[in-house]
């Protein structure tokens, strides 16, 4: 079962001034899974892209098999047995189909199913392919309806309903829950046990702790490193990032000022239970737990968009929460929203999409008082954004696409950093963000003495990372992390919960 | 690097070589160009083609859409699509006649009421778009075919001029204010039609707006992505109401142009507005390659339209093509500012 299945030599591909990959080898085995590490820009999407035949190499061999493999569409990696599963699972179907029509939908579009087909047609041959994988889908259910962890599995029995035999993997557990992303590190050993080779593309190094029977590290378009079980993660991460890592725990704070933000007895769902926490000034305190808990729930409640349906909150003493989000910013909330692109971008192509005028939309009334752009304004506060968070771009006025996604979260928090402000409110900061960026944003966010951060992250590890205290939210409330202790997942070394 | 003054629709700087950066460089001159090689052709096969009269009445020809189009790109920057702009017109025609020959209103009372009655229309577009939550598209679809029917309605089904009939058997005698007509057919300074200064005066107006004001910011960044908007605290309810009130009171603008000019209320007049309104903004898309609803390329659409049709009809192409050609030019800077104009991935 250890065949050599899939096989890169020297695989090399150029974007304009751009080397995004340079002589890359890599090989995998059938029955093996593989992580692959890199710093956003590394090359790993580059790779991705190639294998799964969405552009092709400038130079170099890839083998599946021992026959050569240059796919030309995705449709031809597909057919022949490369599959990748792209980070963003709502791509894998659409709202409207069933998922009994998703799992179908290759047949339908390839016109290997008949041109008429019914209802019932349908849900047996769903239901043969849902079997097959063992899955318990709800294929009656709209696309649309399921979460993200079912839509990842719905992804998965596409992949295997097309007889893949090399499945990638982006980021699969990027918004899934610990005993979401556990069920599918299991469906995934599983497969592979089986005899599927699995290319899996993660940040979190505590999945590929759980997960990788080896590690690739890529850094610069090349290989850089490989690391056998048992794998050297500290090692792994400096040859990511190259050079040096500080990934010291930071000491948490004790702060005795008065809090900045109190909440009592707030309830984000008529149902739900009644949270009581409060967050001082210059502290930052984050909030995990489970997909679905209420974490995004909780945070656009105190930033205006939900209502408070019970309970009291109060900022610097007096009562909170606001009508609507021009309310929060007015009085020094701000709120980077999950998914960057989805609630803090516009298209960057469009007016605004640059790292100026980016970091310029909330505060466009303060800076322009009369109305009109003034040149100069945006910029230097651009500029500075840019030194003081260390952003990677060719200028103030670059478009927000040529920026890494560490960049691009580097420019949300910029942004809301613009301004002074009393609570600053993250949901996911470090989604699609490398090791570096990372440390970074943490760093940076730290350093607000006089700013009460609140931090929604689904990852404990990143809450350890940047938190000063790190609380827990699930559907019985809110509780310290370090009181299920039991059931997180192994702390990096030095915690002092 | 960063020092380089920054255009109006700033392009990537890039280091690749001469034939290659020749390819942006055309794609964003590509609609001016052809207007020159347009002109010149033109010039040569019928000299007084470029006599500053013939200019005037081809700038006169096409103010009406240009602004309808700089409306209809109004409510693209907030991601909508304005599809009354033309009902709104030719009921603005209809009101503006019946305001004077019906209720013998003067100049200042009829543009009032008709500017009035294009700001509602904007209003109520606006309400069903943005709390009942009806899709654009078919919320101001829907306002077309209601104005459509609802300006026949006053007359039953007449076009109205002095002694018109009405309904109810009396015949109506009021007389369109000559300083109403003198709105659509008087010169400034012998030679400028006033429907020229007035799409003049609203190309800049709405440039500046759009482009170099902080609502303009703010209408575009509603269009890019309302979440993100409404989330760094712009009111994105306000700026859609703003942008379709815009964009229907451009319109009734456009109607009263049109009364002025015609002096009778035409139950037809409005009828090719739309269409031309929607194809002169969708060719701005592809003005310096801007790929996006902006103000001076509408306007200069409206012009190339206007320009290609003129000359033409000077080198007697019969009437009957113009539709094809306005076709033709749109799917040709559609396929321009698409086509060529993908970035490599």
């Amino acid at each position: 079962m250890t065949a050599l299945l899939l096989l890169a030599r020297g695989v090399a591909k150029r974007f304009g001034s751009t080397q995004a990959l340079a002589k890359l080898d890599f090989e995998i085995e059938s029955g093996e899974i593989v992580g692959l590490m890199g710093a956003n820009g590394a090359g790993k999407s580059t790779f991705v892209n190639i294998l799964a035949g969405a552009y092709p190499a400038d130079a170099g061999e890839v083998a599946l098999d021992g026959a050569a493999f240059r796919p030309t569409t995705p449709a031809d990696a597909i057919r022949a047995g490369v599959v990748a599963i792209h980070q963003a699972t709502d791509r894998a179907g659409a709202p409207g189909l069933t998922v009994a029509e998703t799992l179908l939908i290759d047949r339908f579009a390839d016109g290997r199913s008949p041109f008429f087909v019914s209802p019932a047609s349908i849900r047996r041959e769903a239901k043969k392919i849902a079997d097959a994988t063992g899955f318990a889908l709800t294929l009656e259910k709209d696309f649309g309806d399921i979460g993200a962890a079912e839509r990842q599995l719905v992804a998965i029995a596409r992949a295997l309903a097309a007889k893949a035999r090399v499945l990638i993997l982006d980021e699969p557990t990027a918004s899934l829950s610990a005993s979401e992303s556990e069920r599918l590190f299991a469906i995934l050993e599983d497969l592979a046990a089986k005899g599927l080779a699995i290319l899996y593309i993660s940040h979190r190094t505590q999945d590929l702790r759980r997960l990788a029977h080896r590690v690739v590290v890529l850094r610069g378009g090349r290989a850089v490193a490989s690391f056998a079980k048992p794998i050297d993660f500290s090692a792994a991460l400096e040859a990511m990032i190259g050079r040096e890592l500080t990934s010291a725990r930071p000491d948490a704070r004790r702060i005795d000022a008065a809090p900045a933000l109190s909440v009592r007895g707030l309830k984000l769902r008529s149902d739900g239970a009644p949270l009581d926490f409060e967050v001082r000034p210059g502290e930052v305190v984050a909030i995990t737990g489970p997909l679905g808990a209420g974490k995004s729930r909780l945070l656009l409640t105190l930033f205006g968009v939900h209502p408070v349906l019970a309970g009291h909150v109060e900022l610097d003493g007096k009562s909170w929460p606001p009508q609507n989000p021009a309310d929060a910013i007015a009085r020094g909330v701000h709120m980077a929203g999950e998914d960057r692109r989805r609630t803090s971008f516009t298209p960057a192509d469009w007016p605004g999409g640059t790292v100026s005028a980016s970091i310029a939309l909330p505060h466009l009334r303060r800076w322009f008082p009369r109305g009109f752009l003034v040149n100069g304004v945006e910029r230097g506060h651009a500029l500075e954004a840019i030194r003081r968070l260390d952003i990677r771009a060719r200028g103030p006025e670059a478009r927000l696409d040529t920026l890494s996604g560490g960049n691009q979260q580097k420019v949300v928090l910029g942004r809301w950093q613009a301004a002074p402000m009393r609570l600053l409110l993250l949901d996911e900061p470090f989604q699609g963000v490398d090791v570096g960026a990372r440390a970074d944003i943490a760093a940076a966010v730290r350093a607000q003495s006089d700013v009460a951060t609140l931090i929604a992250t689904s990852d404990p590890e990143e809450a350890l990372e940047v938190a000063d205290r790190i609380l827990t939210l699930d559907a019985s409330g809110l509780r310290p992390f370090a009181d299920n202790a039991a059931e997180a997942p192994p702390l990096s070394q030095g915690s002092n919960l | 690097m960063s020092a380089e003054p920054r255009g109006l629709f700033e392009s990537v700087a890039d280091e690749r070589p001469n034939f290659e950066r020749l390819a942006p460089f055309l794609r964003r001159g590509a609609v001016f160009f052809l207007l020159a090689a347009l002109f010149a052709g033109f010039s040569l096969a019928e000299p007084a083609f470029s006599s500053v009269g013939n200019l005037m009445s081809i700038l006169q020809a096409v103010s009406v859409v240009a602004i309808l189009a700089v409306g209809v790109t109004i409510s693209m920057a907030v991601g909508g699509f304005d599809l009354s702009i033309g009902a709104v017109a030719a009921s603005s025609v209809m009101a503006a006649s019946y305001a004077m020959v019906v209720w013998r209103f003067d100049v200042y009372e009829t543009v009032a009421l008709v500017l009035a009655f294009g700001l509602t229309v904007g209003l109520v577009n606006s309400a069903l778009i943005v709390l009942v939550g009806v899709p654009d598209l078919l919320a101001t679809l829907a306002i077309n075919f209601l104005l459509t029917g609802l300006q026949l309605i006053p007359t039953a089904g007449r076009s109205i001029a002095t002694g018109l009939i009405l309904p109810d058997g009396s015949s109506a005698n009021g007389v369109y204010d000559p300083a109403f007509l003198a709105i659509g057919r008087a010169r400034l300074w012998g030679f400028v039609p006033v429907p020229v200064l007035l799409m003049a005066s609203i190309g800049v107006l709405a440039f500046i707006l759009t482009e170099r004001t902080r609502v303009g910011r703010l209408l575009f960044a509603v269009g890019g992505n309302e979440i993100a908007a409404r989330l760094a605290g712009a009111r994105t309810e306000r700026l859609k109401t703003l942008a379709y009130a815009l964009s229907s009171g451009l319109a009734s603008l456009g109607g009263v142009i049109v009364a002025a000019r015609i002096g009778r209320g035409d139950v037809s007049s409005g009828a090719s507005l739309l269409l031309d309104a929607v194809a002169a903004s969708l060719i701005g898309f592809a003005v310096l390659a801007a790929r996006r609803p902006n103000v001076f390329g509408a306007v200069v659409g409206a012009i190339f339209v206007g320009v290609l049709l003129n000359g033409l009809t000077m080198l007697n192409v019969p009437y009957y093509t113009q539709d094809f050609v306005k076709g033709a030019v749109l799917v040709g800077a559609l396929g321009l500012t698409y086509g060529l104009g993908r970035r490599p991935a």
